[in-house]
């Protein structure tokens, strides 16, 4: 059995008196799809930018793709990408300048290739010599999804990935996202407040509470656990506080 | 890793990655080309980057003719308030260089891009320091130009000397830019007039326009230890005397070593705490 692509032990992040993510478990493995779900503060954002190195934790040890995080994340980062609405590409570059500046970033061999292959997946062709500034949200979410796959990653951190698109681009982008992670076996980790999406493309969900780990499982699992329907109905038992049995550390073992 | 990958295969990074080494100037050339791209994609900018300059120059070229015949001082050396503003400004430019592109990652939310990936925070400041050379010569050339044209003076006059006068202002220029940047960075935009203001508090000290010796015995020693006050006491020293002060050249030279080594760690400690408060990914207008 491969390693996991992450694996997270004993994290914690305090911002002074705020306990953003309290020790915090998981691992990934390679090759899936996985959820963090969790309401606004749940401590999501903060793990994902911990997962990243953006964010240097209080307490605890990340290890992604086989390498310290603290110590080597410049081993790994050619072979990792992201994609938040938390940042944005510089808006006075259209997108082909943008995509040739991460592309070069990432040491990618033949550039002009590489953003023509990006530029077809991601049906760029009308605005690649746009600059980002002129274009709309969801022609935004699509030139951020590009730049998040132009080095192929192994490991993929997505943040609300189909914020901002309509309903037709957001299935598009879903089915791009799950064609990639079946081709390339890589590894998607992904925040999210859209349940169906989370439902349809994740084989692992996590789901945080306040900083915290409070349940895990597949989604199958977490809706047959709690007793629901749908996934958006087990968000809302956590998110009110109203577990199964009321324990949420029984919840998460 | 592959050595030989293609963007095609559809293979994950690891195959697309050749190189990864600790120092990129690949990566560095990727960071000029897009504040390159900044700059080309808007002419006002350009504008911008001569224009002051220029009316500094037209100023101070009206106010030494005005002079010229009121004070032995200037009257002996034509050049002397022009050359101070013209070289004044490599170090005004140098510094605002340096901030004014960090400050764009700012404005554009773009640092969590640049910062996962293989980008290093060290290789970041050699391509500002590029770009910012760019950005001091297209607003230093235009202006030394028409001083000649305007005003019948060469900067140029200098000699060589000038190469040694522009690189250690320059560099000084860099290395308050990295200071201030790292704190901006830190604090947040609330601190961003400081990349405007903090270098003119050490203009009083540099002696711009006036002697060192004009300062207070204690301001004097301040000013020793600010390279640029030995660049323009150099720069009085040809014009007034012919005579080229190497002492002072070695002198400003040794500070800069001192100040640029100060000025990257400060930006890098600032980075460093900038990441355990989690600041990078909050960034932004």
């Amino acid at each position: 059995m491969s390693e996991p692509a992450i694996e997270v032990r004993d994290l914690a992040k305090h911002f002074g008196p705020i306990v953003a993510v309290d020790d915090v478990d998981f691992s990934v493995p390679t090759g899936s799809t996985t959820a963090l779900l969790g309401g606004n503060g749940a401590g999501k954002t903060t793990t994902i930018s911990m997962l990243l190195g953006l964010l240097l934790p209080t307490t605890g040890s990340v290890t992604v793709l086989g390498e310290d995080m603290l110590r080597h994340r410049y081993r790994v980062l050619p072979r990792m990408n992201f994609s938040s609405p938390y940042v944005d590409l510089p808006r006075r570059l259209t997108t082909a300048e943008n995509l040739r500046v991460y592309a070069q970033l990432y040491g990618l061999p033949d550039i002009g290739r590489r953003l023509r292959d990006v530029s077809d997946a991601f049906v760029l062709g009308d605005i690649m010599n746009r600059q980002v500034a002129s274009l709309s949200a969801g022609q935004k979410t699509r030139v951020a999804l590009a730049k998040a796959l132009i080095n192929a990653p192994d490991l993929l951190l997505l943040d609300e990935p189909t914020a901002s698109l309509d309903p037709d681009t957001a299935d598009w982008v879903r089915g791009y996202l799950k064609d990639y992670q079946t081709e390339t076996d890589a590894t998607i980790l992904l925040a999210s407040h859209n349940m169906s999406e989370v439902e349809h493309m994740c084989d692992d969900v996590i789901m945080m509470h306040a900083g915290r780990i409070v349940d895990r499982g597949a989604p199958t699992e977490l809706i047959d656990r709690y007793g629901r329907t749908n996934l958006e109905e087990v968000f809302l038992d956590i998110a009110r506080r109203r577990s199964q049995d009321g324990d949420w550390n029984k919840a998460a073992q | 890793m592959s050595d030989a990958p293609t963007p095609t295969d559809g293979g994950p990074g690891s195959a697309m990655v050749r190189r990864n080494p600790p120092f990129s100037p690949r990566r560095v050339g990727a960071m000029v080309l897009r504040y390159i791209y900044l700059i080309r994609g808007s002419w006002p900018r350009i504008v911008e980057m001569a224009y002051w300059p220029t009316v500094q120059m037209i100023l101070w070229g009206f106010i030494t003719l005005f002079l010229i015949g009121h004070s032995s001082f200037i009257a002996q050396a034509f050049g002397i308030l022009l050359s101070g503003v013209l070289l004044w400004d490599v170090l005004f430019r140098g510094q605002l260089g340096v901030a004014m592109s960090f400050l764009e990652e700012m404005w554009s939310r773009n640092l969590g891009h640049l910062f996962v990936s293989p980008l290093r925070p060290y290789e970041m400041l050699v391509s500002l320091m590029v770009v910012s050379l760019v950005r001091t010569l297209i607003g230093l050339i235009p202006a030394s130009l028409l001083a000649l044209m305007f005003f019948g003076f060469s900067l140029y006059s200098l000699g060589v000397p000038l190469i040694g006068f522009f690189l250690n202002l320059i560099v000084m220029g860099w290395s308050m830019g990295f200071m201030v940047s790292g704190l901006v960075l830190r604090v947040g935009l609330g601190a961003e007039s400081l990349v405007w203001a903090a270098i003119f508090a050490v203009a009083p000290l540099c002696g711009i326009y006036y002697p060192i010796s004009v300062l207070p015995d204690w301001l004097q020693c301040v000013a020793f230890f600010l390279p640029a006050s030995h660049v323009f006491e150099g720069m009085r020293a040809i014009l007034v005397d012919d005579v080229f002060r190497s002492d002072l050249m070695i002198n400003a030279i040794l500070l800069n070593v001192a100040y640029l080594g100060v000025g990257m760690a400060v930006f890098l400690a600032f980075f460093r705490s900038a990441r355990i408060n989690g600041v990078i990914l909050q960034v932004g207008e």
